[in-house]
């Protein structure tokens, strides 16, 4: 009978030392939201546009600036798939690729590219306060590409380890503080997505993890698809990404519990 | 790419063609159906022969209700109910000629994937009892266990009836397609290369088959030969896409058997194979490398890669010799979920799960594709077809996968990464890979403006999620979860 205890301390600590410490979060390497650079992007060139699948990037008709907004393009990171297509076809490097993950936003508009980043975020609401160190979730999949739910099981695993964090997953949407949604939203699962929301008590919060939970991503509209939460649920948390890596799923937890800051506003994270 | 022309037949003929393959051992693999023209619809029917490597196509012109081949062929019962479904054929004497796709309720204004339905417009469901299959005799102690769409833990949606007494299941039926997303339809007026963005996103655990499978289709259309260094580059990527997956079905198989440590250190393993991926590609699911005619940026894996993936096997090694004489462990899986060879056959199993139940099989090997042709792939096969079995075929191919990775990074020249591909209008392809879970194939036309015109996908877990009640029936409910994660399913795929 083989010594399993033996062979678990023998590999030591592989949990990640990562959020307290910078860096070590495991995601060298990774390839995140492609950055917008505006002053780079050159006149009569649409080529960005042109390749987007998700319409995540579009010709603005105006120059206007008043809103916020700079230059030919609109940016909306809440249709982004990171397929990088963009930053291949872009002669002039106003669209770049790079490592940045952590997109988690309380706000939809955060997402959204702007020259002034809008108003600082809000100390979150109070009632969350007690749940900073007992957070329990339900999950429900609306129709994901089970990318994200990878990623969220991997969660568990040792490295990620959500529990020394004090989230948990629960089976029961009646012990549920946040609802973690998945997908564009199927014809089939809005009955059962809204059942789930019902049946957890009060407070109850709702995150959109992934692209197609926002804006319902490559997979939106047709027959049998939605357009992500949008109209759907209230959502409290943002998280774009195709799908978002772990950390990122970390990083958002942390920050609707207030015990991290939110790193994007206007379209891009703090320098 | 190894296809033969389609043969066209009428449709009185497809049972004596049927009956034809069956008797001269070959396989029915697939059928789905299109539009050549708005207003005609064309039934496609992918076949192997026996000794033959090319695929045969029929082609048949439907003219009123069509003869089901599910009393023939079984597993073409699944094919059959879904293109009912999108595209408004009937098929006649079909043994099963309720639903799939669509669940009841679901009542579109024309079938949705007739060039009339209107663009963007979502099926809106009628709030209907879903029907419950009936059981018949003594009933009195019979209990019914409606268990999902919304199930415990991090799942995927569908949802699983259990007729049982006790602890035993008399009856299992999984009622699927919750996450019916209609991604065939996504793919329609795209260019190529937008057709891998939505390949990549049918299966995430399978991004890499199902890109890749598309490429292939794309490329047979376009009859473009892929440069050497592209093909042994998408042979690594397939592979590490298998690594990952198989180390987390075994972490998970752990947890349904209640090995802790050795969940956690399955998982661990692929974990650390899921980071390799995004040091290697930028995504920890090998995303965004692949277009048809090669890849969309070269790989330097030479110097690092290796000795990495020496220590994950040197790791899993042991871990392999662990799960395999823990005698806790291996009592939930040796008989657990037998599945009979014959049943495996009949309805269309594939992948590790047919290997375990005897059928040396493998697309790798049989139809080569990539860079497979040039290298040795090694096909574990097992007689027993239990869930000991179907275990014992993904940690085989585990060191099978390193294997191949290290054969090809001391074969991978140096050279061009991609050639032009280009498919005429209206042209077509089928393209192939042995995923994870088994068998793959697209099935690609184009249209007069060399867009997608039509994208049919046959994924692995389709074929397997039929098969898998066969072995419920009559277990209990103990072995359940042990028996399901011993398939290794996705609902994404199957779904779609």
């Amino acid at each position: 009978m083989p010594l399993w205890t033996l062979l678990g301390l023998m590999e030591g600590k592989q949990t990640a030392p990562w959020p307290r410490t910078v860096g070590a979060d495991g995601q060298a390497g990774f390839i995140g939201m492609p950055r917008y650079n505006p002053e780079r992007c050159t006149d009569a060139c649409q080529a960005c546009a042109d390749v987007c699948p998700t319409r995540a990037i579009t010709m603005r008709q105006t120059a206007d600036e008043g809103d916020g907004k700079a230059g030919r393009l609109d940016v909306d990171y809440g249709r982004c798939v990171v397929c990088q297509l963009c930053t291949e076809a872009c002669p002039t490097d106003a669209m770049t690729p790079s490592s940045d993950w952590a997109f988690g936003a309380a706000r939809r508009e955060d997402l959204v590219w702007r020259t002034r980043p809008s108003a600082p975020i809000a100390p979150a609401d109070r009632s969350r306060r007690s749940f900073r160190r007992s957070l329990h979730i339900r999950h429900v999949d609306a129709g994901s590409c089970n990318g994200c739910e990878s990623e969220l099981q991997a969660l568990n695993n040792p490295f990620y380890n959500l529990h020394r964090l004090g989230i948990f997953f629960t089976a029961s949407p009646r012990f549920a503080d946040l609802l973690l949604v998945t997908g564009p939203v199927t014809n089939a699962m809005l009955t059962p997505l809204r059942a789930t929301y019902e049946a957890m008590p009060e407070p109850r919060w709702v995150m959109a993890i992934g692209t197609c939970a926002i804006s319902g991503g490559i997979a939106e509209g047709g027959y049998a698809s939605g357009h992500g939460l949008d109209g759907v649920l209230p959502v409290d948390v943002y998280l774009p990404g195709c799908p978002p890596n772990p950390a990122a799923i970390v990083h958002a937890l942390l920050m609707f519990l207030d015990r991290i800051p939110q790193r994007v506003s206007g379209g891009r994270l703090d320098q | 790419m190894n296809v033969a022309q389609p043969i066209s037949l009428q449709p009185a003929q497809l049972r004596d063609a049927a009956t034809r393959l069956r008797n001269s051992d070959g396989r029915m693999q697939m059928a789905y159906a299109w539009y050549p023209e708005p207003d005609r619809i064309e039934l496609r029917y992918v076949a192997t022969e026996a000794k033959q490597d090319e695929f045969a196509i029929w082609g048949c012109a439907p003219t009123g209700p069509v003869p089901s081949l599910a009393s023939i062929w079984p597993l073409m019962g699944w094919y059959e109910r879904e293109i009912t479904d999108l595209f408004g054929i009937d098929f006649s004497e079909h043994p099963q000629p309720q639903r799939l796709v669509l669940h009841d309720g679901a009542n579109p204004v024309c079938p949705p994937f007739s060039p009339k339905y209107p663009a963007d417009v979502p099926i809106q469901p009628e709030p209907v009892r879903q029907a419950v299959p009936e059981v018949v005799g003594a009933t009195d102690d019979v209990q019914l266990l409606p268990f999902g769409p919304v199930r415990a833990d991090v799942l995927e949606s569908g949802e699983f009836l259990f007729f049982y007494i006790g602890e035993a299941i008399l009856h299992y039926q999984p009622r699927l397609f919750f996450k019916h997303r209609g991604m065939e339809k996504r793919f329609e007026g795209l260019i190529p290369m937008g057709g891998v963005v939505v390949a990549e996103r049918v299966s995430g655990v399978g991004s890499v088959a199902h890109a890749l499978a598309y490429c292939q289709a794309v490329e047979a259309a376009a009859h473009c030969a892929v440069p050497r260094r592209a093909r042994l580059l998408r042979v690594l990527l397939a592979e590490l896409e298998r690594l990952y997956n198989h180390l987390y079905y075994l972490g998970h198989l752990c947890h349904t058997t209640t090995l802790k440590v050795g969940e956690a250190q399955g998982k661990l393993l692929a974990e650390r194979a899921k980071q390799i991926n995004a040091r290697l590609t930028g995504s920890r699911f090998l995303r965004s490398i692949l277009t048809p005619g090669g890849l969309r940026r070269d790989l330097s894996p030479k110097q690092w890669l290796g000795a990495e993936l020496k220590n994950l096997h040197e790791k899993y090694s042991i871990y392999a010799r662990h799960l395999e004489s823990t005698d806790s462990h291996l009592d939930r899986l040796i008989t657990t979920g037998v599945l009979e060879q014959r049943v495996a056959f009949d309805q269309g199993a594939t992948g590790p799960v047919q290997r375990a139940s005897g059928f040396d099989r493998d697309l790798r090997r049989d139809h080569p594709y990539a860079g497979y042709g040039e290298l040795p792939v090694t096909v574990p096969v097992r007689k027993s077809g239990d869930a000991h079995a179907r275990a014992q075929i993904r940690m085989a191919e585990i060191d099978a996968s390193i294997g191949l990775i290290q054969r090809v990074l001391l074969l991978l020249p140096d050279g061009p990464i991609a050639t032009e591909c280009k498919a005429p209008p209206r042209s077509e392809g089928l393209g192939w890979t042995e995923s994870p879970r088994g068998t793959l194939f697209y099935a690609v036309h184009f249209d007069d403006r060399g867009r997608l015109a039509r994208v049919k996908i046959k994924s692995p877990s389709f074929s397997n999620w039929r098969v898998f009640p066969f072995t419920v029936h009559g277990s209990n409910m103990m072995d359940y979860a042990i028996n399901e994660a011993s398939f290794g399913l996705t609902i994404a795929g199957c779904d779609r």
